[in-house]
């Protein structure tokens, strides 16, 4: 097999090996698609052309991105609860340990951790493979040319309400999941019998740290930005056809995931250091 | 006016407009026709600006609009209407609020005056009864009429039509055409059409250009182009076995 080669200063020609040309690809493709994102960005946060018609935008993604994932959030939060709360009480069944520790334990696991960045991995999957797919089909069947030969600026009309609607109301879905979630980790504990509701609600209220709730709105936001931007990224520039949308919608579910959970280590490391 | 000068457009390495010089007239309906991948669509696309060409200059009346900075093609963008080979009506909003959108984003009418509006825009292209309905509820050429509503809501001066009767049984192909004509010369609009049906040409083709691999290969009007002598433009307009039979006939 031929290798690509290059010369040296010398007039000597030196293989390049597989592993650089596509090592080099990558980071070319890298920096490319990083630099379309942030233009992009650009794009999204200039001037609206009509801030009456922006705000009605918004208030419309309200609903569509927010308020019908109160359901599956709610759920989840419920499960998630009861099976923190099971587990922990199978993992401190030592006598030296006080039962309160086991709502203690669910209380922190869903704040510090469940209810933000597993609430945000459920969102990537539901609000970013929508996004992606919405704004991909409007690409493909010109939605978006028409939006751009009107004048409109459609990255901003198109994408902007988006990161409102999720960046005002994830915070309210992780509260949600936070009480549910401490709920749903009472019921469990309660209905089999390893904690009794006094000791899981004095475990819950013990040594409570307000600045972990702060933590985990702060984190909400983070990710309400990340799933948003990249899933609309990805939806805005598909090019060709349905099957196109659908390898956007994947790709903004997979990278958004990747990056949620990126910045879960980066934001904890910063903010509880 | 719209007048293109040396433009030249390719994508990757593959060279998709090639020195195309034409001027489009006002109150005429112009037609860019050829076989698809022509180019026909990259030209119409970059003559609106939703594609940088190469090299080239595409002038709006006298001014120089691919030169133009974002910003100030929204001026001109908002003198241009457009019907999508697709329609590209916004699925989540229903026939009136297509047709309202330019309204409400490049106005300050009252919702009485734009409602008012919608109605004329919609009545114009014959569409009555279905201002609730959702595009999906629609037919092929009900959304056409509708994306003609909404193209021409702002009064337009330049109306661009991207094959509009792609899709179509022969008689809606001509009634879409003949609104086309009817709206080109009620509001004196300089009217570009892409287009590979003889019938549209033969119907309302005041001013033709033919294009051939990216290339301008000629430019006449409806009845020029039957007794062209240009060979690639004889092959795509006798195509069929019928116009075959009606040519050889003639002679």
């Amino acid at each position: 097999m031929h290798l690509p080669f290059k010369k040296h200063g010398n007039g000597n020609t030196v293989n390049i090996s597989k592993f650089d040309v596509h090592y080099s690809d990558i980071m070319i493709k890298f920096l490319t698609q990083m630099g379309r994102y942030f233009l992009l960005l650009k794009k999204v946060f200039s001037k609206p052309e009509k801030p009456s018609l922006y705000y009605r935008q918004t208030m419309r993604e309200f609903v569509y991105l927010g308020l019908t994932s109160i359901g599956i959030i709610a759920i989840i939060s419920f499960f998630m609860g009861a099976v923190i709360t099971l587990q922990t009480a199978y993992n401190t069944e030592n006598p030296i340990y006080p039962k309160y520790l086991i709502g203690l334990g669910c209380r922190d696991s869903i704040i510090l951790e469940f209810s933000s960045t597993i609430s945000a991995l459920i969102l990537a999957g539901k609000v970013g493979s929508n996004i992606a797919s919405e704004l991909g089909t409007m690409r493909v069947t010109e939605q978006i040319d028409a939006l751009e030969i009107m004048g409109v600026n459609s990255a901003s009309y198109l994408i902007l309400p988006k990161i409102i609607a999720t960046f005002l109301f994830n915070p309210i879905l992780t509260l949600i999941a936070i009480i549910v979630g401490i709920f749903g980790g009472g019921i469990a504990g309660t209905l089999s019998g390893v904690i009794n509701t006094e000791n899981f609600i004095y475990g819950i209220q013990y040594a409570f740290i307000p600045y972990y709730i702060v933590y985990s709105l702060i984190k909400t936001l983070f990710f309400a930005f990340i799933i948003t931007s990249v899933s609309s990224f990805q939806g805005y520039y598909v090019e060709g056809g349905s099957l196109e949308v659908g390898r956007a919608s994947t790709k903004a579910v997979v990278y958004s995931s990747i990056l949620i959970l990126l910045f879960n280590v980066i934001l904890t490391q910063l903010l509880l250091s | 006016m719209i007048s293109v000068k040396n433009v030249f457009k390719s994508f990757d390495d593959k060279c998709v407009l090639n020195d195309i010089s034409v001027t489009f007239e006002t109150g005429k309906t112009n037609l860019i026709i050829g076989r698809s991948g022509s180019g026909k669509t990259v030209l119409l696309k970059s003559i609106v600006g939703l594609y940088e060409v190469d090299s080239g200059e595409i002038w709006f009346e006298n001014t120089l609009f691919n030169r133009l900075a974002f910003k100030e093609k929204k001026v001109i963008r908002s003198e241009m209407g457009m019907l999508f080979q697709g329609s590209a009506l916004f699925d989540s909003l229903t026939v009136e609020e297509n047709v309202r959108f330019p309204l409400e984003m490049f106005t300050d009418n009252s919702p009485e005056e734009n409602n008012e509006r919608v109605n004329f825009c919609l009545n114009r292209v014959n569409i009555i009864n279905a201002n609730k309905l959702f595009p999906s509820e629609l037919s092929g050429g009900m959304k056409k009429r509708v994306a003609i509503a909404r193209a021409i809501a702002l009064n337009p001066k330049y109306l661009f039509c991207d094959e509009p009767n792609s899709g179509l049984d022969p008689i809606t192909a001509i009634l879409i055409d003949a609104l086309i004509k009817e709206l080109t010369e009620e509001y004196s609009m300089t009217t570009i059409v892409n287009t590979h049906d003889m019938n549209s040409v033969m119907e309302i083709g005041e001013k033709i250009i033919f294009i051939s691999d990216g290339m301008k290969c000629w430019e006449g009007n409806k009845n020029e182009i039957l007794t062209s002598d240009c060979d690639t433009l004889n092959d795509f307009v006798f195509a069929n076995s019928l116009a075959k039979k009606l040519r050889s006939s003639n002679k």
